[in-house]
C-alpha cells in the first residue's frame, strides 16, 4: 500500500491535474534567494576522512557540564512545558543583568528583552519587524550569510557595503555615506565579524552613529561574538549616546558559552520594536525550548569563569594561526575578534573557490572560500581556529606544503 | 607568581611537549622570555617533572593501585615530616599527602599484583613504629585522571563546515 502511494506521488504532475511545474508553486521571493555557497562546499567536504577542518563555525568546546547538568536536572524535574512567549522571566532578568554588567547596557527585562531560538531567529524577527518591500537594508560585507537572504524574503533591497582589508575590514563612515539613498532604512552591524574577525572600537563606531542619526536609520547589531574580543573590551553599539533606542541588539549563547546546539539567542531594544518582534515570534515558534532556557540561566549566572577560560584559549590559538599563516606566506591581517582568520590568497592567482577546492583535494584541509560571505570576500579564505593547537599546526604545515606546489 | 608564568604552567600541564616557540606565539610574547621563565621554574622546582598520563588499563601489563589511609602519632617538634619521609622513600609509593580529617597521611601505592601491594602494607607500612592504623582501598577503575576522561565517548561531533 505504502509503496503504491509513494509511486503515485512521483508520477507526472499532469495526471494529478496540476498544470504548473513544482517550481511554479514556489514563492517568488524564495526563488530569488541564491543557494548557499557554504552548503555547496559542505557537500564537497562532508564524509571525507583524514581531513582537518578549519571550516567550522562553532567552538570546539562541549557545553560546560554545569550548564548541561542544569538542563538535565530540569528535565528530570519535569519542566517540559511552554514558557511565556518572550522567554522565562528569570532568563530575561539574567540577560539584562549580564548585559548591564559586561557592556553597561540597561534593558527592562519585562518589555525590552526577547528570548529567541538562536540569534538567527532574532535577526529574522528584527528584519521582518522593520523592513517594508522596497526598503533598503545596508549590509557591510564580507559578513555572515543570513542577512541578505532574510532581507530578500522581507521584500527589502540588499545594499552591500564592501569593507576592505586596508581598513582592517571595518565599516568606514565614508563607505556608509556612499551607500545611502532616500530608501535606506536599516543598517546591519555585525562586529566582531564573521568571517573577517574585524572589530570596531568606540572611536570607530562614533562617526557611524553620527551618520545613523543624520539619516534616521535603525541598526540591527548582531553582537553574537561580543565576548570574543581580544583587543580591549567590546563596545556595544547600543551603548553609544543616542543609539540605544535606534538599535536592536542581537546576541546569544552559542559562541562565547559554547552552546550552539541549544539555539539560545535574544534580542533587546525599544519596547515597540520588541513587541512587534514578539508578535511574529509567538505565531511562528511560540517560545524557545525550556531546557535550553534553563541551561542559559545557569550559564549567565554561574558560567563567567568557564566562558573566560574558553575565550583565553581562543586567543592563544588565534595568535598561533595568524603567526603560522604569515610564516607560510599568506598575508593575514590581525583578526581581533570571533574565531576566524581571514588570510588573502590573491597572490596565488586562484579564485577563493578554486583555492579552497584544491586545498581540500590536494592537502586535505577544509576552509571556507571567502566569496560566499558576499562583497569583498573574493581572494580570501576563512580559517576557523576553533581547533586544537596540534591540529592547527598540522593544518598550517599542510597548507604550507600545498602553497609550494602552486 | 605573575600571570605569564601561570599561563605557561597551565599550557604545560595540558601538553608538556609544547615547544617554547609555540607557547611564546600563543601567549603573544617572545621565545626568549618563555625559555627563561621555564628554565627558572625548573630550577626552582616549580616544574618538577615532565611525564605522560597513561591509561594503564589498556596496557597488557596492568598495574594495581591502592590508596591507604594511615593514622599515626606525630613526633614532638617534627610533626609528620619524619614519618612521611620513611614512607615516601619506598619506590612503590607514588604519592603521599598530609590530610585534614579522620586520618593523617594518604598514601598511594602501585604494584604489579594485589598480593604485592597487600604484602607491602603488612610488611613495610604497618610495622612502622608511629603508625597506629592503616586502611587499604584498591582502585577498581580509573574514570578520570589529571583532568582527562579515559573513556571519552564524545569525539568532535561538529559538522565539518558551517557558516
Amino acid at each position: 500500500m505504502i509503496k503504491q502511494q509513494v509511486k503515485s506521488e512521483s508520477e507526472p504532475s499532469t495526471e494529478q491535474g496540476r498544470r504548473r511545474s513544482m517550481a511554479d508553486y514556489l514563492a517568488d521571493n524564495v526563488k530569488a534567494i541564491p543557494p548557499s555557497g557554504i552548503r555547496r562546499f559542505f557537500d564537497l567536504v562532508s564524509g571525507s576522512k583524514d581531513v582537518i577542518s578549519l571550516g567550522v563555525g562553532e567552538p570546539d568546546f562541549v557545553t560546560p557540564w554545569r550548564f548541561r547538568d542544569a538542563a538535565v536536572y530540569s528535565i528530570e524535574k519535569g519542566r517540559t512545558q511552554y514558557t511565556s512567549n518572550a522567554g522565562m522571566p528569570e532568563l530575561r532578568e539574567a540577560i539584562a543583568e549580564y548585559l548591564h554588567g559586561r557592556f553597561g547596557l540597561t534593558y527592562d527585562p519585562a518589555k525590552e528583552v526577547l528570548v529567541t531560538v538562536g540569534a538567527s531567529e532574532a535577526v529574522d524577527l528584527a528584519l521582518r519587524a522593520l523592513v517594508n518591500p522596497g526598503d533598503e537594508v545596508l549590509i557591510p560585507e564580507p559578513s555572515y550569510v543570513c542577512y541578505s537572504p532574510i532581507t530578500t524574503l522581507c521584500g527589502g533591497v540588499v545594499v552591500g557595503i564592501e569593507t576592505r582589508p586596508e581598513d582592517e575590514f571595518k565599516l568606514t563612515p565614508a563607505a556608509l555615506r556612499a551607500a545611502l539613498t532616500p530608501k535606506s532604512k536599516v543598517l546591519i552591524l555585525s562586529f566582531p565579524n564573521n568571517p573577517t574577525g574585524a572589530i570596531m572600537t568606540r572611536e570607530e563606531l562614533l562617526p557611524i552613529a553620527k551618520v545613523v542619526e543624520e539619516h534616521d536609520l535603525i541598526v540591527v547589531a548582531d553582537e553574537i561574538y561580543a565576548e570574543l574580543t581580544y583587543a580591549g573590551k567590546h563596545v556595544s553599539f547600543a551603548s553609544l549616546p543616542g543609539m540605544r533606542d535606534r538599535t536592536v541588539l542581537v546576541s546569544g549563547m552559542s559562541k562565547a558559552f559554547a552552546m550552539t546546539g541549544w539555539r539560545m539567542g535574544y534580542a533587546c531594544g525599544h519596547p515597540e520594536i520588541i513587541a512587534a518582534m514578539l508578535k511574529i515570534h509567538q505565531y511562528t515558534v511560540m517560545c524557545a525550548p525550556i531546557m535550553s532556557q534553563v541551561a542559559a540561566i545557569e550559564a549567565l549566572r554561574g558560567g563567567m569563569e568557564d566562558m573566560e577560560r574558553m575565550v583565553e584559549s581562543f586567543n592563544q590559538r588565534r595568535r598561533l594561526i595568524v603567526q603560522g599563516l604569515r610564516d607560510i606566506g599568506l598575508p593575514c591581517h590581525e583578526p581581533q575578534g570571533a574565531f576566524y582568520a581571514f588570510p588573502s590568497i590573491r597572490h596565488t592567482g586562484l579564485s577563493s573557490e578554486q583555492f579552497a577546492e584544491r586545498l581540500f583535494r590536494e592537502a586535505k584541509v577544509a576552509a571556507v572560500p571567502g566569496n560566499v560571505f558576499g562583497k569583498g570576500g573574493e581572494g580570501f579564505l576563512r580559517c576557523s581556529y576553533a581547533t586544537s593547537p596540534t591540529l592547527l599546526q598540522e593544518a598550517l604545515e599542510r597548507i604550507g606544503k600545498f602553497l609550494q606546489t602552486l | 607568581m605573575d600571570d605569564l608564568r601561570l599561563k605557561i604552567l597551565e599550557l604545560l600541564r595540558e601538553d608538556g611537549r609544547l615547544p617554547p616557540s609555540t607557547i611564546a606565539t600563543m601567549l603573544g610574547v617572545d621565545e626568549k622570555t618563555v625559555r627563561e621563565a621555564i628554565a627558572d621554574m625548573e630550577k626552582k622546582h616549580v616544574i618538577v617533572k615532565y611525564g605522560a598520563t597513561i591509561n594503564w588499563s589498556k596496557v597488557d601489563d596492568d598495574k594495581v593501585t591502592a590508596l591507604i589511609e594511615v593514622q599515626c602519632t606525630p613526633e614532638r617538634g617534627r610533626g609528620f615530616e619524619k614519618i612521611a619521609e620513611r614512607i615516601y622513600l619506598y619506590p612503590e609509593v607514588k604519592s603521599v599527602y598530609l590530610m585534614s580529617g579522620a586520618y593523617d597521611l594518604l598514601v598511594e601505592i602501585e604494584g604489579k599484583t594485589l598480593k604485592e601491594v597487600a604484602s607491602f602494607v603488612s610488611s613495610k607500612l604497618a610495622p612502622i613504629e608511629s603508625v597506629i592504623s592503616t586502611k587499604t582501598f584498591f582502585i577498581l577503575k580509573k574514570y578520570k585522571q589529571d583532568g582527562v576522561i579515559f573513556e571519552e565517548l564524545n569525539g568532535d561531533h561538529r559538522l565539518a563546515v558551517s557558516p
